[in-house]
């Protein structure tokens, strides 16, 4: 039992050389209290292990990003060929790269999980309106920077994917062409956008990076939410963050990493488009033009709206209308366990993004189009109507008083279905 | 426990009409693949495929022989070396039969100290060298078509596999689109209906997109002849030339899947652990 | 009782001191490719060697060729320069060993030592002072060559003989030369 006491306590420096540095620089306090001892609600289920594989995806990204970038040339003339020598010539290159590609698929998959996660179990809600608006504005840096990421080998796709997505910004009235010559450098997607592209590339991870940093500060201000979403009420409720939840999170991690060397090993190419092994011409389109997986429900709701204009506003909507999201749910009850109505909405929501994803990758014709203007609309109302009318009419089921009566309650129904 | 009971009625009903929108809408992805006389690419068997794929030697050899012959009269690879021809997952040739085969291509180098181009023999550090000297060229040799550099051809192409197939890929590692692709297209000059609007200098193809295509038909019984006594069908020859294109277009491909096997291995026992480590440390809350 | 507390503490310790041994095993491994990938890639080991052809060259001229990135000199001695070298006592020599990736690692540093075996005319070497690196002047006519009529480093003024051996100055060695063979009267193979 002395083990498990000495963890879960404030930090004490126990030499003179860590009282010392504690003095002058409490890092190894910061450290201690906010990954040892943090107090943390003792029924987090598995969904809340994303956070750490997230974190993991961040840092495997920077580091095999930087290792390409030794061997990668920014330069239209060579950027293709230069992924190719990393491929072929580089020690270990090919593995690196099918790393760096894979992992980009599998950040998305990890951050729609923790997005998912938070909306079924009301982690938005008060008092951690900050940390999900802070959430989303990684997301969003994700998006761009993973959208500069695929310009970068500067096949086919890359290149018809940078001029579509450049273009829309051609939509905004009046300056909308100054804006995209200045996007580009030129008067279509060049040289000189790759160049810029590669600079942001590698710039805006450590922003991501920053942001996580606000991220995690606001979740230790406010805590954790958990799965039945009541509010920590004393310490009985928590346990310290080290060992519990990093050994949990870690094994979840290492079941994420079995899936992830899966892709890298056996299945490489299916996560992107065989046309971006075609060197990029300016001259002829590819016959469909495609996203990666992770953007296709966007995609979808661009290609939904009949205007140019219009498709871009709704597509960036999309996005923006998750920071509202705190404001828009009416609800006083977080999770979605206690709320029959709104969980029933939940999974419609996340079948309707995922059926909006499958239409992003057809031809927006017939039936396709219909039916992605339907989950369109469905996508909007379920925030503008379903989320405010829902909080009024739902009557929710009776909550449990505490975390760990809930947690105890749960042992005691396992036991008694053991005996039976 | 009826909340259980609630969750996965709520699935259930989901999931039933996805899977109902998946099934009207892949008949019509059907509909649009297969649409206008383009014939569904078939898979083949292939001795690289799966978790324990490796490259057939002989047939990259003869495949290259194929190369060789046939299609780098017109076909540049200009990201392969001759000096892969005798690295480790490749077809195996020895160092000196690499240098013997880079001796027979002239490569142009220089200038030399009087400023001029000269010609060499080719040696294992040069890339393949390529039979046009410019696009321009290539496009003139061949009535205004560019055939394709087919380095990477075996990963550029692909088949369209529609519902439910696409979702089961992700589960078996199926990464032969191409390949199948490539040989299915060797394959496919015949068949023509007899209605077939036809283009001057177009050839009909069944599996070609739109079915007119540029090539010409590369492959005829006994075009060459191979060394191992290996009969020279069509069947063969695009067997063994689509091989040697995967293998240039993913050169490491069994260094891939042999690591893959020992790192699943690996991660699987550190899972194990870590899930005893994980309920040991958990069972100090049960008291 | 205690007893089996005991034994429970120990399993649990295995579990966990395996669990740790494995998972530092994974990121060690894991680091390797990170590591490797900087090593010299395949194509730059495919051009470690290269063919010159010297059959153009005079008595008393030089050339400089790129071999791995590097200055080589290949320099076409005159009888005096031979014989220059040659007359140096090798109690004089700051560096005694010939630095020949030819000959023995111990091998002395005559001048027969230093130039290509059976060919005294020719002097091949790696155009790199030994100090910090830089190139040594002596190739172009006109060039200074030192006091001892070889190359001098102007960084750091380092004077080199005939034979590319130091004689004075910071650096410590010999200039290094190259595996160098002729193939026939007119190639000179290096590396």
């Amino acid at each position: 039992m002395s083990k498990i006491s000495t963890y879960g306590k404030k930090y004490e420096p126990k030499s003179g050389v860590s009282r010392w540095f504690d003095e002058r620089l409490p890092l190894p306090r910061l450290m201690h209290n906010s990954v040892n001892a943090f107090p943390t609600p003792r029924n987090l289920n598995y969904w809340y292990t994303f956070g750490g594989v997230l974190t993991f995806c961040l840092i495997t990204q920077i580091i095999t990003g930087v290792v390409l970038s030794m061997h990668y040339t920014a330069n239209s003339e060579l950027a293709f060929g230069s992924v190719e020598h990393i491929m072929r010539n580089v020690n270990y290159g090919w593995l690196i790269r099918y790393i760096h590609a894979v992992g980009a698929s599998m950040f998305f998959l990890a951050v729609y999980v923790h997005i998912f996660r938070g909306l079924y179990y009301g982690s938005y809600k008060a008092p951690r309106e900050l940390l999900w608006i802070l959430g989303v504005v990684i997301y969003l840096l994700m998006t761009a920077t993973a959208f500069m990421g695929y310009v970068l080998p500067w096949g086919q796709m890359s290149f018809w994917g940078a001029t579509v997505i450049t273009n829309l910004f051609s939509a905004i009235p009046v300056v909308g062409g100054t804006i995209t010559e200045w996007l580009w450098g030129g008067f279509a997607v060049d040289n000189s956008t790759l160049n810029r592209f590669f600079s942001l590339h590698y710039l805006l991870p450590f922003m991501i990076f920053g942001v996580v940093i606000l991220h995690i500060w606001s979740l230790h201000v406010t805590g954790n939410n958990n799965p039945i979403g009541i509010s920590v009420k004393d310490e009985q409720d928590t346990i310290p963050f080290s060992p519990y939840y990093t050994v949990k999170d870690a094994f979840a991690l290492v079941c994420f990493l079995i899936l992830f060397a899966w892709f890298v090993f056996y299945n490489p190419n299916i996560l992107g488009h065989s046309d971006n092994y075609i060197e990029a011409n300016p001259l002829s389109t590819p016959a469909h033009i495609v996203p990666e997986w992770y953007l296709l429900p966007f995609y979808a709701i661009l290609r939904a709206i009949p205007s140019k204009i219009g498709g871009v506003i709704f597509m960036f909507s999309a996005i923006a209308i998750l920071f509202l999201l705190p404001w828009l749910d009416t609800s006083k009850i977080r999770s979605a366990t206690f709320r029959p109505l709104y969980r029933q909405f939940f999974w419609i929501f996340l079948a309707n993004c995922l059926v909006l994803g499958y239409l992003g990758s057809q031809n927006p014709e017939g039936g396709y189009l219909i039916a992605s203007r339907i989950c369109t609309a469905y996508y909007f109302i379920h925030f503008l109507v379903v989320f405010p009318l829902l909080g009024i009419i739902e009557t929710p089921k009776p909550l449990p008083e505490s975390i760990t009566k809930s947690v105890l309650e749960k042992i005691k129904t396992k036991e008694i279905e053991e005996n039976k | 426990m009826c909340k259980s009971i609630n969750l996965s009625k709520t699935r259930q009903l989901i999931l039933s009409l996805l899977g109902i929108f998946f099934l009207i809408t892949s008949s019509s992805t059907f509909s649009i693949a297969a649409g206008e006389g383009v014939s569904k690419v078939k898979e083949q068997d292939w001795t690289f495929s799966g978790v324990f794929g490796y490259y057939d030697r002989a047939a990259l050899q003869r495949g290259f022989q194929v190369y060789k012959e046939v299609c780098s009269s017109c076909h540049s690879m200009k990201y392969v070396y001759y000096r892969n021809l005798s690295e480790p997952g490749g077809p195996g040739f020895s160092e000196d039969e690499a240098k013997a085969i880079a001796a027979e291509f002239t490569v142009i180098d220089g200038p030399d100290a009087s400023g001029d181009m000269f010609e060499r023999n080719a040696v294992p550090s040069d890339k393949f060298v390529s039979p046009y000297d410019n696009e321009a060229m290539a496009r003139m040799s061949n009535g205004g078509g560019l055939p394709p550099d087919l380095s990477l051809i075996a990963k550029a192409r692909s088949t369209e596999r529609g519902f439910p197939m696409w979702i089961v890929d992700l589960f078996t590692g199926y990464q032969e689109q191409g390949v199948d692709y490539v040989y299915a297209l060797l394959n496919g000059y015949k068949d023509m209906p007899s209605d077939f609007p036809l283009q001057d200098g177009m050839n009909y193809n069944k599996y070609y997109p739109g079915n007119q295509i540029a090539m010409y038909n590369p492959l005829s019984v006994d075009i060459v002849e191979y060394a191992d006594g290996t009969e020279a069908t069509v069947e063969n020859m695009s067997k063994d030339v689509a091989t040697f294109l995967m293998w240039s277009a993913e050169p490491k491909l069994e260094a891939r899947k042999k690591m893959g096997f020992k790192v699943i291995i690996f991660l699987s026992l550190l899972a194990g652990l870590l899930y005893f480590s994980k309920k040991k440390i958990w069972a100090r809350l049960d008291h | 009782m205690s007893d089996k507390e005991t034994k429970e503490t120990n399993r649990r310790d295995f579990i966990f001191l395996a669990t740790g041994a494995v998972a530092a095993v994974g990121v060690a491994s894991a680091a390797w490719p990170l590591i490797h990938q900087m090593n010299p890639d395949s194509t730059a080991l495919a051009l470690s060697t290269i063919e010159v052809d010297v059959s153009g060259m005079e008595v008393g001229q030089s050339i400089t060729v790129k071999w791995r990135g590097k200055p080589v000199f290949i320099r076409r001695r005159t009888r005096d320069e031979i014989n220059l070298a040659r007359s140096v006592s090798l109690d004089d020599l700051p560096d005694g060993l010939a630095r020949n990736n030819n000959a023995a690692n111990t091998a002395i540093a005559t001048d027969e030592n230093r130039s290509i075996e059976g060919k005294e005319e020719w002097l091949v070497m790696l155009g790199v002072c030994t100090h910090l690196g830089c190139v040594p002047k002596g190739q172009s006519i006109g060039d200074a060559r030192g006091d001892y009529g070889g190359w001098y480093c102007p960084c750091h003024g380092s004077h080199y003989d005939t034979a590319g051996r130091i004689r004075k100055g910071p650096a410590p060695t010999n200039l290094d030369i190259p595996p160098a063979i002729f193939l026939n009267d007119s190639v000179i193979k290096i590396g």
